[in-house]
């Protein structure tokens, strides 16, 4: 028999840190069998930010950097500098990219920075235990929105993918999610081409990626990829924001 | 190639830029800001000469990132600011200190707190020898006090940084920075320095993958983290302090002055001399490692210390750390961007030398 | 003919995968494993095609999935 379904090569071999549930395991996986097809691992640079997702340098086997918390295009910034050869991206949550670093992404954007960013979006702060995020939705109850998020004191939810393709310096930016294998199939497709564009010099690319994050939301993982179906993807609907030419 | 060994006049913002550029810096990120911008103006010309990168970020903030990136990878980076936009980098200077990772950092030190002014100061002592950042950490600090002296730190900055991969900050303040002086580029003595096999820049066919990396979840981990960059930090106490001596064999009253301030107590010395007056003056170049072997060696004949800043006394703590209590210390200074003028130290020198301390 | 194979030590037993077999044939075990999860697994083997959807949904890779290679007639 065929193996038809295996751990990618470029993936460490070890148990992950994360809940029961929590889909930062997909997009990992979607990432390293990115580098996989693409042959890269050994041009692959990650950037790890601060959050749930900071030990994905223990996870995909290509050299890595932690960043501080929302700095991670910076830091890629200056390594594509100094590797311009190398497949720069950076893997960030919502709290990391769209709240402590927005000067960081848009400028990184409309410098059209040659890398990849991968925007895993749960519209919750996680690590730090549960607090709205800039990507909370509405009524969303949270730690720190205990009767759910009101405009009143928390303003809108931000949309990273819409406000990041109105850029000239950005080129690819998309918005996927991971709450089931259709999805899963199009995340991938989608990761895959931000690197091809990336490998092209073609500029600034992003995947924005819906995510769930059951332990947070309260919602066994079952309840809560129909939450991210029901609530997510109406005020944050999928698809390529912008493409660049002949691709 | 410029020529070599013959003399030529600099401001001293372009003299960091020119001397970083022989050093083998090839990569500057930074934000602009007063009164260091003549440097990145500089570097924005003379590092595409060079095939290298000069870029403007949009915060100080992201520069210093962008720095930690760049030396991950392997290469010599600085980037350069004054007082308040190091306090913002002071977050990512802690990172680069905790990944132990090299690069220069330029502080062309203004008046302060908060946004003070933008005259020449040194109100960034404290902020940059005792840390700056958040955690168990030392930056190698050098201050130069000519613009000869600038051009030739460069060289030591880059290499101490690449010696013990640690972020070295050179310490200058606005009239170093404005001033003009000839100067004069020499070979640099070139320092055995050590590869560098954990830049992450791509397996390229490593065995293994490198993380550059300042966490440490395990507390037995980063204790033990910690203890190796104290040792480190000892190694750099014990080898790299730095000082100069000024008529302090014999001297009775040592002033003690680092930067611009040592340029007016040098003078405060001559006058002091012609006097009659047994005083001397010690100059730290580096501030971090604080030259302590220099006050072993003039506590014999030295009577009383006189620390001489511009500020309101920050130094003045360390010179006190480094007498221990032998002998006594004063401090007179001018914070603001306002000088220290020679005379009126010498005045306080004629009292402190007539026992007329109060 | 197809395999299914659960790496049951890393299974979290977020039940993700019982969510999206198309035959409906994961469940969790009785036992709990040494993380103390009910470990996903598979009833009824032969009648697994390898769609491998489950594999795809899973967080850990937990799962590997063997397929016969189609003859071709």
């Amino acid at each position: 028999m065929k193996k038809v379904f295996t751990r990618p090569e470029s993936f460490n071999d070890i148990p992950m840190h994360y809940c029961p549930g929590c889909t930062h395991g997909i997009i990992h996986r979607l990432v390293a069998e990115t580098i996989d097809e693409l042959n890269m691992v050994d041009r692959a640079i990650g950037v790890a930010p601060v959050g749930c997702s900071v030990f994905i340098y223990n996870y995909i086997d290509c050299d890595m950097y932690q960043a501080s918390h929302g700095r991670a295009p910076a830091v890629a910034t200056g390594v594509k500098r100094v590797v311009p050869d190398g497949v720069v991206f950076t893997y960030q949550g919502d709290g990391d990219m769209a709240a402590i670093g927005t000067a960081e992404i848009v400028h990184a954007a409309a410098r059209g920075e040659n890398i990849t960013v991968i925007f895993v979006n749960n519209a919750v702060y996680a690590m730090t235990g549960g607090q709205m995020a800039p990507t909370t939705l509405m009524g969303q109850k949270t730690t720190t929105t205990p009767h759910g998020r009101e405009s009143d004191a928390n303003g809108y939810p931000v949309k990273m993918a819409e406000m990041l393709s109105t850029l000239d310096g950005s080129s690819y930016i998309s918005r996927v999610s991971v709450h089931d294998p259709k999805n899963i199939n199009k995340a991938k497709k989608s990761i895959k081409k931000a690197f091809e564009v990336q490998m092209e010099n073609k500029g600034f690319t992003m995947v924005e990626v819906l995510s769930i994050c059951p332990t947070n939301w309260g919602l066994s993982p079952k309840e809560s990829v129909k939450w991210l179906d029901e609530n997510m993807i109406p005020y944050y609907p999928l698809g390529e924001y912008k493409v660049p030419a002949e691709v | 190639m410029r020529k070599k060994l013959s003399k030529v006049l600099m401001k001293g913002n372009e003299a960091i830029g020119e001397g970083a550029v022989r050093a083998g810096c090839r990569y500057f990120f930074g934000y602009p800001i007063t009164p260091q911008s003549e440097l990145p103006h500089y570097l924005a010309k003379r590092l595409p000469e060079e095939n290298g990168v000069y870029l403007q970020s949009e915060s100080e903030t992201s520069a210093i990132n962008m720095v930690y990136g760049a030396a991950g990878a392997g290469s010599r980076v600085m980037t350069s600011s004054s007082g308040p936009g190091i306090s913002l980098m002071q977050e990512g200077i802690s990172y680069i200190a905790g990944a132990e990772l090299p690069c220069v950092i330029v502080n062309m030190m203004r008046g302060g707190p908060g946004l003070g002014n933008i005259a020449p100061a040194q109100s960034d002592y404290l902020q940059a020898v005792k840390g700056g950042g958040h955690g168990d950490y030392f930056v190698v600090c050098i201050a130069p006090a000519s613009v000869q002296e600038i051009i030739d730190f460069m060289y030591d900055a880059f290499d101490i940084a690449d010696k013990y991969f640690t972020p070295v900050m050179v310490l200058a303040d606005g009239i170093l920075g404005q001033m003009m002086e000839p100067v004069e580029f020499k070979e640099n003595q070139e320092m055995e320095l050590p590869e560098k096999p954990w830049a992450a820049n791509g397996k390229r066919g490593r065995e293994s993958k490198n993380i550059i990396n300042s966490l440490y979840i395990v507390p037995e981990d980063l204790e033990e983290h910690n203890f190796k960059l104290k040792d480190k930090y000892s190694i750099i106490e014990e080898k790299e302090q730095r000082w100069e001596e000024y008529y302090t064999e014999d001297a009775e009253l040592v002033l003690t002055a680092f930067g611009t301030s040592a340029r007016v107590c040098k003078a405060v010395v001559d006058k002091a001399r012609q006097e009659g007056l047994a005083v001397g003056l010690i100059r730290p170049i580096m501030v971090w490692p604080f030259p302590q072997k220099a006050f072993d060696k003039v506590i014999h004949s030295a009577k009383q210390f006189l620390t001489v800043e511009m500020n309101t006394g920050q130094m003045v703590e360390d010179v006190k750390l480094a007498v221990a209590g032998r002998r006594p210390v004063y401090f007179t200074g001018r914070p603001g961007g306002m000088l220290p003028i020679a005379n009126d130290i010498f005045e306080e020198v004629k009292k402190l030398m007539s026992g007329g301390a109060e | 003919m197809a395999r299914v194979t659960f790496r049951e030590e890393r299974c979290k037993g977020c039940e993700l995968c019982t969510l999206v077999c198309p035959k409906g044939l994961i469940t969790m075990s009785e036992h709990i494993n040494s993380m103390g999860f009910h470990p996903a697994t598979i009833t009824d083997m032969d009648k697994c095609n390898g769609c491998a959807l489950c594999a795809r949904m899973c967080p850990d890779l937990v799962i590997e999935v063997e397929r016969d290679e189609k003859k071709v007639v």
